[in-house]
């Protein structure tokens, strides 16, 4: 079985699961989560890619893993602060950009 | 069995994140990502990126979750059991455009051109063979995500702090 071609295909999958959720949820914060799941459907790639093309991809996948780490810390606490203001995590409420 | 174990990760990989979109209280959504997570471990394992998969449990079902998690309840959302779907053309607009971009995305995965090359050799441990790279040709981006995180730790702070 060729595992790697298989991997690329679940990474796709996961990927388009990830990118459904975000167009179809409006809670902000599963939306937030779909995100993290679009991420990880890339790491998967980076790591069937790196299978046979050498180690880097799993730098990259260090990389993705921190940055993961940040985004969340700071979407979480821009969330918390809308939360305040609004006192919903409803997407649709969320309109306070706009004229 | 390397084989059967790829297909069971997968399996509960996809049935995961299927279940996340689909459950509506959060935390129950936040719990099927978990195991979209540990099975995406597994499959990380399979491909021996070790280092990685060890990784992605430490950091991403440990801490990530527990961050998602802490901010659910504090927000008090476990018990918001209303239809949280957007209305009619979001939906309608939400499948084709996930169609499309799955029809595109395993077309190009497909196509790659990588698929049945020999994989590489390994000849060093497990984490030997990551700080290698990490440490030599990557030690720039490697200084510059310890300040982003940094940077993130005390913008996170200050974003959430009720007065500076």
């Amino acid at each position: 079985m060729p595992i790697v071609e298989h991997s690329l295909i679940l990474a796709a999958f996961l990927f388009v699961i990830g990118v459904a959720g975000v167009l179809v949820r409006r809670n902000a914060i599963i939306v937030f989560m779909c995100v993290e799941l679009m991420l990880n459907a890339a790491n998967l790639a980076f790591i069937a890619f790196s299978r046979t093309l050498g180690v880097d991809g799993q730098v990259f996948v260090f990389f993705v893993i921190s940055v993961a780490a940040a985004e969340a810390a700071v979407g979480l606490a821009i969330i918390i602060s809308i939360f305040r203001l609004r006192e919903s995590v409803d997407l649709e409420r969320f309109n306070i950009l706009r004229w | 069995m390397a084989d059967l174990l790829w297909w069971i990760f997968a399996a509960l990989a996809v049935s995961g994140a299927v279940a996340m979109v689909m459950a509506r209280n959060p935390v129950a959504s936040l719990l099927f990502l978990v195991v979209t997570l540990f099975s995406l471990a597994g499959i990380f394992v399979l491909l021996e990126a070790h280092f990685i998969a060890a990784i992605q449990v430490i950091v991403y079902a440990g801490a990530i979750m527990v961050l998602f998690l802490f901010v659910i309840m504090l927000l008090n959302l476990g018990e918001q059991y209303r239809p949280d779907l957007k209305a009619g053309i979001w939906l309608v607009a939400g499948g084709v455009a996930s169609g499309t971009l799955g029809w595109l995305l395993a077309s190009a995965l497909g196509a790659s051109g990588v698929v049945g090359t020999e994989p590489a050799p390994v000849d060093r441990d497990v984490v030997g063979a990551i700080a290698d790279p990490l440490f030599r040709d990557y030690l720039v981006p490697f200084e510059v995500t310890s300040i982003l995180l940094l940077a993130a730790a005390v913008g996170a702070v200050l974003l959430a702090k009720r007065r500076v």
